[in-house]
């Protein structure tokens, strides 16, 4: 299987001072169909794995391929397009616009998706069907429960059908409930052959992943033979 | 690697999705933007109102203009003084028949020459006795034409004829004032005045004058007669000979580029033609002073609304911080998010601008209404107007969508 992230001595450091280094140069390969869970406490280095993993910040070491594409030699211009081309985001705090309906805020991802517009309400309409939302298309976000709002956001990051779901605590937000149906959609996808990775410091929550890397201190460990 | 290569296409944002996102922007909080455009309505429709009204107000000026003013031409002569002997007066430049020669033109109504006999030395009396005569009356030399051209409202007898002209003949014309200060009241016993000492027969007396406001406090010869008995006009400014020409409304500048060459072909030159004043530049000069003032006042109020946008659209782009980052995470590039936060405020500052516009439109045509003006709105003013607003805009824009652009996502996304 053809790897979808592969990370060769990445690491991160903010310049001082005093300065940090977020995430020691570590290694990782997330081959295509995998559900990997990063797990570990607050200001371990998730968030920075993160941001690198989704191309919205850069390594100040190593070589990071996605999609066997080397990353590091992108303009701003092409790692655009990539991010929103092959990366789905789920963020913890849904981030829909408030004032647009659930259909609306799925089309969004479309917009810079040179997607022509005669396609989106049915592909838009697709997505939201698939996280079990056909029937709210034209509900605002104001007027879902937070576990709607979180399958909206699954919708709109699947619409572009990306190579990676990117997910950073996406149950964060959630009551049990609600966490235990969005994770289970995420099961499903990954069923249907998504690669998903996801953010969590919930130790529950990342057992539902199949494999867990942990990271503390800025280091990445993978405990061996997780599944 | 290639650009488009295995990273495909780049991103893009059509102007048709760049325009949708940017009106639902402006569309989301419709209070604030409407007290955003504020300032710019403001300030625009006083520049749409402020030109109209201007334009308007002239027109009005236009219509009240000053009509026999405008149909008023003057020539002055430039007598040649050489081989004339000392104390005696040069023979005016303008020919014999310059009535004639004038009012073949097109265009005049009537046109003749004139000139003002000194009559401080000259005892103008009722008597032919001696002792003082009446003081203060001006004493005026006229040919028929120019006496047509004054156009006198008679309030008895006859006006100067040409057979008063061609025979020289001993007759004059009173002004009411002259009348009375003379002790003429009827003219049916054909009295007479005296000038010097010499009869001369009141065949008519005049109320009123279109032309010439001075002859309303004295007293007109035929200028065929002055020229026998007090001798050829004086070169002083206010002696000399002057054709004066009543034209046709319009004909004014047209007449006078005639007039010198039609008087004189062998020597225009000795001739001043002066037309009246260019109705248009008259008015201009009149409300410029004033207009000016009122677009200070609207360019104020477009600085202010140009703040407005331009504060409204910061704070709009660190709010929606978030949204900004969720759209880097969509795929969109830099200059997507400037060009957003950039057409969001030229949207604001374009309905502002078309808003104004119809308000600076309606209070000219208001304005108009009530005072029963015909209401004057300069397309290359009017027109544009929206366009200002847009342009506006713009500029309140940019440095918002600069910062708008600068937003790292990561900090974005992180505070959510």
């Amino acid at each position: 299987m053809s790897e979808v992230i592969r990370l060769e001595g990445v690491g991160r450091s903010f310049a001082g001072p005093p300065p940090v280094t977020a995430l020691h140069p570590c290694d990782l390969s997330v081959r295509r169909g995998e559900f990997v869970a990063v797990t570990g406490p607050s200001g371990s280095g998730k968030s920075t794995l993160l941001h690198l993993l989704g191309l919205l910040d850069t390594p100040t070491t190593g070589r990071y391929a996605l999609d066997g594409i080397d990353t590091g030699s992108l303009r701003d211009r092409d790692r655009s397009t990539l991010r929103g081309r092959r990366i789905g985001f789920v963020f913890q705090s849904f981030q829909l616009l408030p004032h647009r309906t659930a259909e609306e805020n799925v089309q969004l991802a479309q917009v810079y998706h040179r997607t022509p517009r005669a396609e989106r309400r049915t592909a838009a309409r697709e997505a939201l069907q698939r996280v079990g939302l056909g029937h709210r298309v034209e509900a605002l976000p104001t007027t879902l429960s937070g576990g709607e709002r979180q399958r909206v956001a699954i919708a709109r990051a699947l619409v572009n059908r990306p190579d990676l779901l990117l997910c950073d605590e996406p149950t964060g937000n959630l009551d049990s409930a609600s966490a235990a149906a969005v994770l289970e959609q995420f099961e499903r996808l990954n069923g249907e052959g998504y690669t998903v990775v996801m953010i969590t410091h919930d130790p529950a929550v990342a057992a539902r992943a199949r494999r867990v890397v942990r990271i503390a201190d800025g280091r990445l460990t993978e405990p061996a033979a997780v599944r | 690697m290639s650009a488009t290569g295995p990273v495909g296409p780049p991103s893009r944002l059509g102007p048709r999705d760049l325009l949708a996102e940017a009106l639902a922007g402006v569309l989301q909080r419709p209070g604030r933007s409407a007290l955003t455009m504020l300032g710019t309505v403001l300030g625009i429709g006083s520049f749409v109102a402020v030109l109209g009204l201007t334009a308007t107000a002239s027109g009005q000026i236009g219509a009240r203009f000053d009509l026999a003013r405008a149909t008023t031409v003057t020539v002055t002569d430039h007598p040649v003084t050489d081989g004339v002997p000392p104390g005696a007066n040069p023979p005016s430049g303008f020919p014999a028949d310059s009535d004639a020669r004038a009012g073949r033109i097109d265009g005049v109504t009537a046109a003749g020459l004139w000139w003002r006999i000194p009559s401080d030395d000259l005892r103008i009396s009722a008597a032919p006795a001696t002792g003082p005569g009446v003081q203060g009356l001006a004493l005026f030399a006229a040919t028929p034409g120019a006496v047509a051209a004054v156009h006198p409202t008679l309030a008895a007898g006859v006006t100067l004829d040409r057979y008063a002209q061609s025979a020289a003949l001993p007759v004059v014309l009173l002004s009411r004032t002259a009348a009375t200060r003379l002790g003429v009241t009827r003219l049916d016993a054909q009295p007479a005045i005296f000038i010097q000492g010499l009869p001369y027969t009141v065949i008519g007396v005049y109320d009123q004058v279109e032309r010439l406001p001075d002859t309303m406090l004295g007293m007109i010869v035929p200028g065929s007669t002055a020229l026998e008995r007090f001798g050829n006009p004086g070169t002083a400014d206010d002696e000399a000979a002057h054709l004066i020409a009543a034209t046709r409304v319009g004909a004014a500048a047209v007449v006078a580029d005639q007039l010198a060459v039609a008087l004189r072909p062998d020597a225009p030159d000795l001739l001043t033609v002066t037309a009246p004043p260019d109705p248009h530049g008259l008015r201009d000069r009149v409300t410029s002073d004033l207009t000016g003032l009122f677009l200070a006042l609207a360019a104020i109020c477009l600085v202010v609304g140009a703040v407005g946008i331009a504060n409204t659209t910061l704070v709009a782009v660190l709010e929606r911080t978030p949204e900004i980052g969720l759209r880097r995470s969509l795929g969109a590039r830099t200059r997507h998010i400037a060009a957003q936060f950039l057409t969001e405020s030229t949207a604001l500052g374009t309905l502002g601008g078309l808003i104004g516009t119809c308000l600076g439109v309606l209070t000219v045509l208001a304005v108009a209404a009530a005072r029963d003006w015909t209401a004057v709105l300069q397309p290359w003013a009017t027109l544009p107007a929206p366009l200002l607003g847009s342009a506006v805009g713009l500029l309140a824009g940019l440095y918002p969508a600069v910062r708008a652009a600068g937003t790292d996502p990561l900090t974005a996304l992180r505070g959510g």
